[in-house]
């Protein structure tokens, strides 16, 4: 029966070598001994035989052909059974998860196999730093593509993983059981952040050392606050951030090794620690967030490609699952519209990964990273500009160093870890901007946020701000009043009216997450584009005067 | 009437913890107690006790072609010494605000990563800098003057 209803066209396997024995998991193997066979002959045999023998002691549930064997295939390996071993239909369709996440995690590994090649060469020491940067560009065999793709698979990364935060977002996917994946998710894109940082500053250009200046003081801008509070001599946070960081008072070999450390060592190993509790948490949440009514709105045609699920009597009975608690994923619910996940997700993940690969080595072979002239400490660049991805943040710092370096992006964090301890809806959970307002309201949230963004910093180009007003005023009332805290403090009141209109937490929440994202485009493409030399306004780049 | 001052414990009513329990729990939060201790004394290392910093304080030779308002800065250091009929003063060129260097224009200094404006005595006129650019403490001598960036001296102050 599970061959004839095998829609791929599997067969039990007839052919000799190693699937022979798949249906006898562990079994020796080989021809029956013979009765008056000697000592030799048997060695003699047993040799013949072991490569067949190492190899099924690897994968002893042997080639996935059946229903069982293609469970097995799964939970019998430490790497797969992160997966559940069926997988419903509506996870697989498209436009469920559009592949983003795989995506991420690809680009995570393309970074790890390339960061390590590149690690051959790579020397973390000021001068030799930038050189050895040169040597893998201009001498080092495949140097000069193993870093573009390096790089391009970074910038792959951030853009991914913020899409794939979007699209958990706007399916409402967060929602209980899948509240703490959430959080793992913004730890993850966090720490995402954190290793594009880091590695950008690795070549010792001048974009590097300047970027290392600027992240640097930063760290250390708590003393905007404690400085105007008067309290710097007894309470200072941000000099011991800043010392830290940077292991000796000024940019140099310890900072440059503690970068190192945290872009080769630290970061990726929370990275995968994190990664892992993030996939094996999906499978223990039930699966990918799907609609209650998702069985019924399945495609016909897809439901009928779904047979039985139990051609053979199963190996493992379902009692266990009467002392799980609830909303796990076998309780009260049959595995009707599942299908294998080998191969099924597999396949599917495995052509997302190669898609990828496909984007970072196309990237890589069209564009080259880039590489300044050597760090000089007595000449910052002109415009000093960080990656894209920190272009909106930069934009915001350029306001206030503690606003908009620590305390809005702690805010957004914050907002963002809430978000699925607040809504408690069940409304639309899985849906496309599900939940009450739906499409219309993210719309206007867009259009909202967008707005807000646009004038607050087209007030701020073309007026100026309160310093140049009033030269006398207190330093604090600018920390706490500039225009990245009017953004904020805007896309909150809106939340909070959406909440009122709509009588919703999901409907705040979609209105915040939008206005976030519209936040965040608005202020990378004014830093990306229109900022030039001393941060001021030009519409192009082209406009910019020579040096 | 004699009533039990304790009443003997069953195992229908043991006692609120067994002292096995007890033991086991008290050895777990001991363990935890020595790896927290530890861990503490550990997070010391990579906060550096003894900084590899060059000297803050250096020595200048001012160029006698140095004309009043015109910044001499030293090679290699970010600090601008100005001589003047009152005396010599330093003025830092790095920025409050990220810690770029500033550029000194006519008017005062600018800073070229966020736009920072600053007055001729290095008070803030425009942009995100949160203070002025600090002055240093400076001694002349018969021959050259000595800058040391560790101590900053009020605006305004003037030396020799």
């Amino acid at each position: 029966m599970a061959t004839a209803s095998d829609p791929y066209g599997h067969r039990r396997p007839a052919s000799p070598g190693a699937g022979t024995d798949t249906a006898v998991p562990g079994s020796s193997g080989g021809p029956p001994p013979p009765e008056q066979a000697d000592a030799l002959l048997q060695f003699l045999h047993n040799l013949k035989a072991a490569p067949r023998r190492m190899f099924r002691s690897a994968f002893r549930s042997g080639a996935p052909t059946t229903d069982r064997t293609r469970s097995t295939f799964v939970f019998g390996n430490v790497f797969l059974h992160l997966h559940s071993v069926r997988t419903h239909r509506w996870s697989l369709r498209w436009s469920t998860t559009l592949g983003l996440g795989i995506m991420t995690a690809s680009a995570f590994l393309i970074t790890l196999v390339t960061g390590v090649m590149l690690m051959f060469y790579y020397k973390p020491y000021p001068e030799a730093a930038y050189q050895s940067i040169k040597d893998i560009h201009f001498v080092v065999p495949t140097g000069r593509f193993m870093r573009n793709i390096h790089r391009w698979a970074g910038n792959v990364m951030v853009v991914a993983v913020i899409l794939h935060m979007a699209r958990a977002f706007y399916t409402a996917a967060y929602r209980p059981p899948r509240e703490y994946n959430w959080l793992v998710g913004l730890a993850l894109l966090v720490v995402t952040l954190g290793l594009s940082f880091t590695g950008y500053l690795l070549p010792w250009d001048q974009l590097a050392y300047w970027a290392i200046t600027i992240g640097a003081n930063i760290a250390q801008s708590p003393r905007e606050v404690t400085d105007a509070l008067g309290i710097t001599a007894w309470f200072d946070p941000g000099g011991f951030q800043r010392l830290l960081l940077l292991g000796s008072d000024e940019v140099g070999p310890e900072a440059l090794i503690r970068f190192y450390l945290l872009h080769v060592m630290i970061l990726p190993l929370v990275m995968a620690a994190l990664m892992a509790v993030h996939f094996w948490r999906i499978r223990k949440d039930g699966g990918l967030a799907r609609p209650k009514d998702a069985d019924q709105r399945l495609p016909r045609s897809e439901r009928e490609q779904t047979y039985p699920v139990f051609t053979e009597a199963p190996a493992k009975t379902y009692q266990l699952a009467a002392i799980v608690r609830g909303r796990t994923p076998a309780v009260g619910d049959g595995p009707e519209n599942t299908v294998p996940s080998m191969p099924h997700l597999f396949y599917a993940e495995l052509g997302v990964m190669m898609l990828t690969l496909l984007v970072c080595v196309a990237l890589a072979l069209v564009s080259d990273a880039p590489l300044k002239e050597i760090a000089n400490p007595g000449v910052p660049e002109n415009p000093a500009k960080a990656p894209w991805y920190f272009l909106g943040l930069q934009e915001i710092v350029s306001f206030s160093a503690f606003m908009g370096g620590i305390a809005i992006p702690a805010i957004v964090i914050l907002g963002l870890a809430l978000i699925p301890y607040l809504d408690r809806e069940t409304d639309g959970t899985g849906e496309w901007f599900g939940g009450p307002g739906g499409r219309p309201l993210a719309a206007m949230s867009a259009a909202v946020g967008l707005g807000a963004a646009v004038l607050i910093e087209a007030f701020a180009i073309r007026f100026g701000w309160l310093r140049e007003w009033f030269p006398a005023i207190p330093q604090l009332v600018v920390t706490l009043v500039n225009p990245g805290t009017l953004i904020t403090a805007v896309y909150a009141g809106y939340s909070i009216w959406c909440i009122r209109r709509y009588q919703s937490g999901r409907a705040g929440a979609l209105a915040l997450f939008t206005c976030f994202l519209m936040g965040f485009v608005v202020l990378t493409i004014i830093g990306t584009h229109f900022r030039g030399p001393n941060w001021d306004f030009y519409w192009s780049p082209a406009h910019w005067p020579g040096h | 009437m004699t009533v039990p001052s304790r009443p003997g414990r069953s195992r229908l009513d043991p006692e609120p913890i067994s002292r096995r329990d007890w033991l086991g729990l008290s050895s777990l939060w001991a363990m935890g107690g020595a790896l927290l201790f530890g861990f503490i004394g550990m997070i010391r290392l990579p906060k550096a006790a003894v900084l590899s910093s060059p000297s803050r304080k250096f020595r200048v030779d001012l160029p006698d072609t140095l004309a009043t308002g015109q910044p001499y800065v030293p090679p290699g250091r970010a600090v601008a010494v100005y001589r003047d009929a009152a005396g010599v003063h330093a003025i830092s060129l790095i920025c409050t605000h990220l810690g770029c260097i500033v550029r000194p224009t006519a008017a005062g200094f600018e800073c070229p990563c966020h736009g920072s404006h600053f007055a001729a005595d290095g008070s803030v006129t425009r942009g995100p800098a949160p203070a002025a650019l600090p002055w240093f403490k400076v001694s002349v001598s018969d021959s050259f003057v000595t800058v040391d960036e560790g101590t900053t001296v009020p605006t305004g102050t003037m030396e020799g």
